[in-house]
């Protein structure tokens, strides 16, 4: 037995071992989220509007996740065919889903726990992060619904409106950190709070405007992954589900989990960019490196659910901005705001420089 | 300063908003006004209007009704069927059959009002579901009388 | 359907594909999540814009006016209550108020004010619910909640003393069917200030919101002139300045006795209309609190009201301000104790004629938060 664990412990086994452990990690991370932040969700709303949420399946409803996928899986999948695109209307679901597991490579969970240390780490979560509009249209174009493809045209506009600040709110953090790599940008933020860029941006002068440029990416992320105020695709009461009218069963089941796994890489990038990752931040991490990556692991979750809870918070409190309220925002408010920074940012940086 | 006035002003109302709804967020915990039926129910109000029953004459043991036919005069929808016979040494008819059609029944009340014996009154039965639309096409007012006496 | 095959599809669909004035006919309903009711609107839509609207209307007709016509007086009164259904009270009294007047029958005055105090409950349940779907057709899923939180009050507050919570049968010819109790009159003192904080919890939540502000100003404009043409009323022209209410106006019952003010906004678009019915709630809170300090003790109905009704041949009509506009009821009677004829002429028909030439030129999302402000009960259209 225990030849076997030494076996798999060193290489050359080693880095296949921790792949396939990284793999099933990270798809159950994400499956458990998915499946779980949609009862955080109901729960949330259920307390905003002073009632008691799910309550009847298990204790609390937890189970409530569990039942709701037995019975999306026992549906049958219904589809327009002839009159749709049989082929994409099968693979806009997928194509939603496998890139926002993708971006779990990158994203650094603790110490020990970064899947694979890429240096353009950033780079390859929004080159991910930018599949999920072309999905969208897929979905709604293939469905040959008419509501589908008013909403499908309004993704994409609304999609492209935002990715520019969210890029430029980024780009100035990249600026700020010198590196893409996100194991590397977790690691600057070691030490006290103070040293999370949130904070460290204004004392050490390199972006004293790093909160508005964390509210930017805030609410860049809330548009990119479409949820309220900024849910114009799936405005219930106006367009029924919006993109994914046709869609029952697994079909919807994919479409959902893949914007919760969006929230949750988006909300993870803002820890890791601004938040301090998987640092405590209050009290040291202890010397064994395996411990350390645990509590690691508990602060970054801590910190990500906190970012979520927000997320969830708005959906419940604003109503929907109207889509030409959307995109002023986005092009006359926060792109200026953004530019700003980015060129404040970059003069500080050099003055700083040279002194 | 509109530009920047505009966004202060709106950022703060959202501030604002998000503040009533976390201060309702957090009250929740400390209890809300719902009641999780059916494992607990409120109590039914005095006046609740329920589908028609007979009253209990406490001296006869019977109900009041004389088949006068004033109720099945006065319904709106026609729910009230009823049907008397004058006993051997009694003064007024006594009633044998009294069917309620309470798919119709708009509960307004007008039988209730006009009788002459008071002998209709509102139930409080709100936990109201059958097997069959038989079972409220054809309340027999007189049998539930009798299932309730014999309690 | 027919069974194309794939070069029949593709024919087809080139077909379809147009040039740049090709538009499409989206239809918004009957089943929709924010028509409120039965209602279908013919959109002929070019991209996110409405060219031309047509609401199709009838979905619910009941026939309550040929109900009228076989029934009497009294038998009517449960249909009164299902023609809008929120505003039960409102109809009601327009009902009770017409045979009253053809009858010249004498309502006691407490009866008077009980009628007052559970018309202007009522108003406010009505706003409460016209306002919260409005919210969350505007996405904003939260406040219908609140609204309901506050409506299950005011509906304890009624049952208790009608026994029903929605389509209240509690008005009779002459007066009302049951006096009130001490539980009532010290619920409804208790409920002012309630609703006046949750009133202010709803302007910090919603109104000043800038998000629901950018929604609703300057859509959906009214001007006085298209009022006049359909016949709008209610808080619809009263958004646009027209400062008409039946209870100033034409007053009826006891409302000559009570000191409120008619809110009136003059910038014509959906806010002005989201103001006017934020106010009025506070307006009927404060005819509410007036009525129940000068409650007068006395009979709750006239005793002298014959069972046997039979109304004096002639035309009779009778006006009160429902929820949503001017109720008025029409009596044609020749003698007997079934009318000949009687009309209802409700609010809802004439703000929604207005829809077609509003939302001309609208996006759609502008035209579900204008429909929202227009406040529409759909068996109040189709009657």
């Amino acid at each position: 037995m225990s030849a076997i664990i030494d076996f798999l412990f060193t290489d050359p086994a080693w880095p296949w071992v921790r792949m396939i452990l990284f793999l099933v990690g990270a798809a159950s991370f994400a499956g458990a989220n998915a499946a779980y932040l949609v009862w955080c969700e109901r729960k949330v709303a259920a307390y905003v509007q002073r009632r008691p949420g799910p309550m009847e399946v298990g204790p609390q409803g937890l189970i409530q996740p569990i039942a709701d996928a037995v019975k999306l899986l026992c549906k049958q999948m219904l589809s327009p065919i002839p009159q749709a695109d049989g082929i994409l209307f099968r693979i806009a679901p997928v194509a939603m889903v496998m890139p926002a597991l993708m971006c779990f490579v990158v994203v650094p969970f603790g110490d020990l726990l970064i899947p694979a240390r890429i240096d353009l780490g950033l780079l390859v979560i929004f080159a991910f992060g930018a599949f999920n509009v072309m999905s969208l249209m897929l979905a709604g174009w293939s469905s040959n619904n008419k509501y589908a493809t008013i909403s499908s045209a309004r993704v994409v506009s609304q999609n492209v409106a935002y990715e520019i600040p969210m890029l430029l709110t980024v780009v100035t953090m990249i600026m700020v950190t010198g590196t893409t790599d996100l194991g590397t940008i977790v690691a600057q933020q070691s030490g006290g709070f103070w040293h999370w860029n949130i904070l460290s941006g204004i004392w050490t002068l390199a972006n004293p405007l790093v909160p508005f440029t964390f509210l930017i990416y805030f609410i860049c992320m809330l548009a990119e992954t479409n949820r309220a105020p900024f849910d114009l695709a799936e405005a219930e009461s106006e367009l029924v589900a919006g993109s994914f009218t046709e869609y029952s069963s697994m079909g919807f089941g994919l479409f959902f989990m893949a914007e919760y796994i969006n929230i949750v890489v988006g909300c993870s990038v803002a820890t890791v960019l601004f938040l301090g990752g998987w640092h405590p931040g209050f009290f040291p991490l202890p010397a064994n490196p395996w411990l350390a990556s645990l509590i690691g692991f508990g602060c970054f979750c801590a910190k990500l659910y906190t970012l979520i809870f927000f997320v969830m918070m708005a959906r419940w409190t604003y109503p929907r901005t109207q889509f030409y309220g959307l995109l002023n925002l986005s092009w006359k408010i926060l792109i200026p705001v953004a530019l700003v920074t980015l060129l404040l940012s970059g003069v500080l940086m050099k003055l700083t420089n040279l002194f | 300063m509109g530009y920047f006035g505009e966004i202060y002003s709106g950022a703060k109302s959202l501030v604002i908003g998000m503040r009533i709804t976390l201060d309702q967020f957090f009250k929740n915990f400390r209890g809300n006004s719902n009641v999780p039926y059916p494992h607990a129910t409120l109590p039914i109000p005095e006046k609740y209007r329920g589908h028609i029953i007979f009253t209990h004459d406490p001296e006869t043991g019977k109900s009041r009704c004389i088949a006068c036919k004033s109720c099945e005069r006065a319904c709106p929808s026609g729910c009230i069927l009823v049907e008397g016979e004058k006993k051997e040494g009694e003064t007024k008819k006594s009633v044998t059959l009294f069917e309620l059609n309470f798919t119709r029944c708009s509960l307004c009340g007008a039988c209730v009002e006009v009788c002459p014996t008071d002998a209709l009154d509102f139930s409080k039965r709100y936990n109201l579901a059958g097997t069959s639309k038989a079972v409220y096409a054809k309340i027999d007012l007189v049998e539930d009388l009798k299932k309730r006496t014999q309690k | 359907m027919l069974q194309l095959n794939k070069d029949e599809a593709i024919a087809h669909a080139a077909h379809c594909v147009g040039g740049p004035n090709e538009t499409f006919v989206l239809n918004l309903g009957p089943q929709h999540p924010s028509t409120h009711g039965v209602l279908r609107v013919k959109l002929t839509m070019d991209g996110e814009f409405i060219r031309h609207a047509e609401p199709v209307c009838g979905y619910m007709h009941r026939m309550h006016e040929k109900m009228g016509e076989n029934r009497n007086c009294a038998q009517f009164l449960p249909n009164t209550g299902r023609i809008d259904y929120l505003s039960a009270m409102q109809y009601t009294h327009g009902w009770v108020g017409a045979v009253e007047r053809a009858c010249k029958i004498e309502v006691p005055l407490r009866a008077e004010y009980i009628r007052v105090v559970t018309s202007e409950l009522n108003r406010i349940a009505s706003h409460l619910v016209g306002w919260g779907a409005w919210v969350m057709d505007l996405g904003g899923l939260t406040p219908i909640l609140y609204a309901f939180e506050d409506r299950e009050k005011i509906l304890d507050l009624l049952e208790g003393v009608s026994g029903a919570r929605l389509t209240f049968c509690y008005y009779r010819i002459g007066g009302v069917c049951a006096d009130i109790d001490d539980a009532f009159i010290q619920g409804a003192k208790a409920f002012v200030p309630y609703m006046r904080e949750r009133l202010k919890m709803y302007k910090d939540l919603v109104t000043d919101n800038v998000i629901l502000r950018k929604r609703l100003e300057g859509i959906g404009i009214i001007s006085q002139d298209m009022c006049r043409r359909y016949g709008a009323c209610g808080p619809v022209i009263r958004g646009s300045g027209i400062a008409n209410d039946t209870r100033k106006t034409e007053p009826y019952s006891v409302y000559k006795d009570f000191d409120f003010e008619i809110p009136v906004y003059d910038t014509c678009d959906s806010m002005a209309r989201y103001l006017v019915r934020m106010d009025e709630m506070e307006q009927s809170l404060r005819i509410i609190e007036q009525s129940l300090a000068k409650l007068p003790e006395g009979p709750f109905i006239n005793p002298k009201v014959p069972r046997l009704l039979k109304v004096p041949a002639g035309n009779y009509s009778y006006a009160t301000e429902a929820g949503r506009g001017r109720f008025m009821v029409r009596l044609v009677a020749d003698g007997s104790d079934k009318p000949y004829r009687v009309k209802l002429r409700t609010p809802c028909l004439s703000n929604m004629s207005l829809f077609a030439e509003a939302a001309e030129g609208m996006m759609i999302a502008d035209a579900i938060a204008f429909m929202g402000s227009l406040d529409l009960v759909i068996p109040d259209i189709d009657r």
